[in-house]
């Protein structure tokens, strides 16, 4: 492999520096003490380290609860949006039933249909289930994803049939072959959708912002906007919880690359 | 056959019953409700067309529609961006992943935490004055989110940096389909870089520039979160776009009806959008998809 061409590197550095930037900027005003912020020129690294921002902020406002709520919508929403796609791509991808067409025209004229439109009467249909300021309610209204059916119909489709008429003539039933047989099959495209997902839920904004009222039950991202409201003057706490809100994120993008990648792709369909 | 149709619809049942609760039903639900006065306290009241009219006398939902498209600026500009850049990140050298993954970053870090790094970046005494007037580029700070002849484009500036990996990635995908050989053979006809740039990569990109400008657009008008965590909607509403007004009427202003209208015509317009877009780009392979 060929190294980068130096002017190439450069401009390539110059045009990483425009991308990373905004967050060592944010890391560094995380651990600033209160004379740091406003130096001009701005230091490439605090007079003053501390870590007294992440102590505050830890103790100003529930974090460790946040965290909790977090965790909880990330990781239902994540479990079932797997469960719902990997169980309505397969009929769409293996079996011949009336509808089918009239299904795949809904599903595709959704996809179209900003879900903008649909917060007010999603909203009134959850006030009427019991389900604002609950958990549920935050993650329900999304989990049936046409994205990720549709990949999941992408993934079975590339199954050979041999492997099906083999588990048939042996006997096996519809659901014992997609659990035992196709499920596995198709577990790198679920990996995909479950990053996929886990950064779509953890980043969520505007609909936990409308379901929900009491701050306690607040997933980061919205407790974040409060956080800076609550603390409009110290913005060095408020970037310390902006640092904790998308470490894990990071975490899981720099771990689990590839399969971002890789789902940029299928979603166009290639 | 017919039990196969039971059991399609077995494994079919958890999505549908959620996507007609949670999709088809607010559709029908919703255009309905734009009919009425509703403040989920009293009783709705049917005003007809009442609030589309009202719509196009309300200066602020008619300057939120006009910024709404006036943001569809971004789209050209993300897209020739990403384009760009997967163009420089296309050759296969020593440490270029690791760029591919710089780049990215922004993608997966939530819309919140970047939106908050910035408005502190374009504060007036942020780190952006700072910058330019101590190399002498300007003599005063600007108002970057304060003025309101200019704050909107601050704010499209963010959806700009936030989404250029994201379709970096996708433009990548497709370069890595084209032939090299086209452009092996331009060169040795003695095309130029800008000719092989304009008469093979983007033609051979084509589908996936259509779909990167389909979602692009209605991405860039439903823009919310940037602006509630930036500007909310100010000042004097030049930022305020037509998610950010819904949002205002339904969950300050408590009319629920007036903001169904709002948005069933935001919904005409990201269908309308969608049609121009396959229309323009059909011819070429829009049938890929």
């Amino acid at each position: 492999m060929k190294p980068i061409k130096p002017l190439r590197f450069l401009g390539l550095l110059v045009l990483a520096a425009l991308f990373v930037g905004p967050f060592y900027w944010l890391i560094i005003t995380s651990i600033s003490g209160s004379g740091d912020v406003f130096a001009f020129p701005p230091r490439l690294f605090p007079a003053h380290p501390t870590l007294q921002n992440y102590s505050q902020v830890w103790h100003a406002v529930p974090m460790a609860r946040f965290f909790l709520n977090t965790c909880i919508i990330v990781f239902c929403g994540t479990f079932l949006t797997l469960l719902i796609s990997a169980l309505a791509g397969y009929p769409l991808a293996r079996m011949n039933f009336r509808g089918k067409n009239i299904i795949f025209l809904i599903l595709i004229a959704t996809l179209m249909l900003p879900e903008e439109a649909l917060l007010i009467v999603n909203f009134l249909t959850c006030a009427k289930l019991g389900l604002i300021d609950t958990y549920i309610g935050v993650f329900l209204p999304s989990i049936a994803s046409v994205f990720g059916i549709f990949m999941l119909r992408q993934a079975y489709l590339s199954i050979p049939t041999e492997l099906e008429d083999a588990a048939r003539i042996d006997g096996c039933g519809r659901f014992s072959m997609w659990w035992r047989i196709l499920l596995p099959l198709v577990a790198p495209s679920l990996a995909t959708l479950a990053v996929f997902a886990f950064v779509g839920y953890w980043n969520s904004f505007l609909w936990p912002l409308i379901i929900l009222k009491d701050t306690n039950m607040y997933p980061l991202s919205v407790a974040l906007t409060w956080l800076s409201g609550t603390f409009s003057t110290n913005f060095r706490i408020v970037a310390a919880g902006a640092v904790l809100a998308m470490l894990p994120t990071l975490i899981v993008f720099l771990a689990l690359q590839r399969y971002f990648t890789k789902g940029l792709i299928s979603g166009i369909g290639k | 056959m017919k039990r196969e149709s039971l059991a399609a619809y077995g494994f079919l049942f958890p999505a549908l019953i959620l996507l007609s609760i949670f999709v088809v039903f607010p559709i029908g639900l919703g255009s309905l409700l734009s009919l009425f006065r509703y403040n989920a306290v009293s009783q709705p009241h049917f005003v007809g067309i009442g609030n589309f009219k009202e719509i196009f006398s309300d200066p602020v939902a008619r300057t939120a529609l006009f910024n709404s498209i006036l943001y569809l600026i971004v789209v050209p500009v993300l897209q020739l961006g990403s384009i760009l850049l997967a163009l420089l990140l296309n050759r296969e050298m020593k440490g270029i992943r690791i760029f591919r993954m710089l780049f990215y970053i922004p993608v997966v870090t939530s819309i919140v935490v970047v939106a908050l790094a910035w408005k502190w970046l374009l504060a007036e005494n942020g780190l952006l004055n700072g910058v330019l007037l101590s190399i002498h580029l300007i003599r005063n700070p600007i108002h970057w989110l304060t003025d309101p002849s200019i704050a909107l484009y601050s704010v499209m500036l963010v959806t700009l940096w936030k989404g250029l990996g994201y379709y970096m990635v996708i433009y990548l995908a497709g370069l890595q389909g084209i032939d090299p050989q086209y452009e092996e053979a331009a060169k040795l006809d003695g095309a130029s870089s800008l000719q092989i740039f304009r008469r093979i990569t983007i033609p051979l990109l084509k589908p996936t520039i259509a779909f990167c400008t389909m979602i692009s657009c209605i991405a860039a008008l439903k823009v919310f979160a940037e602006i509630y965590v930036m500007t909310e909607g100010g000042p004097l509403y030049s930022t305020t776009t037509a998610v950010y007004d819904i949002f205002d009427l339904f969950m300050n202003q408590l009319r629920l009806g007036y903001a169904s209208s709002l948005g069933v015509i935001l919904a005409v317009v990201i269908g309308l959008l969608s049609y121009l877009n396959y229309r323009f780009f059909k011819q070429g392979g829009f049938e890929a998809y």
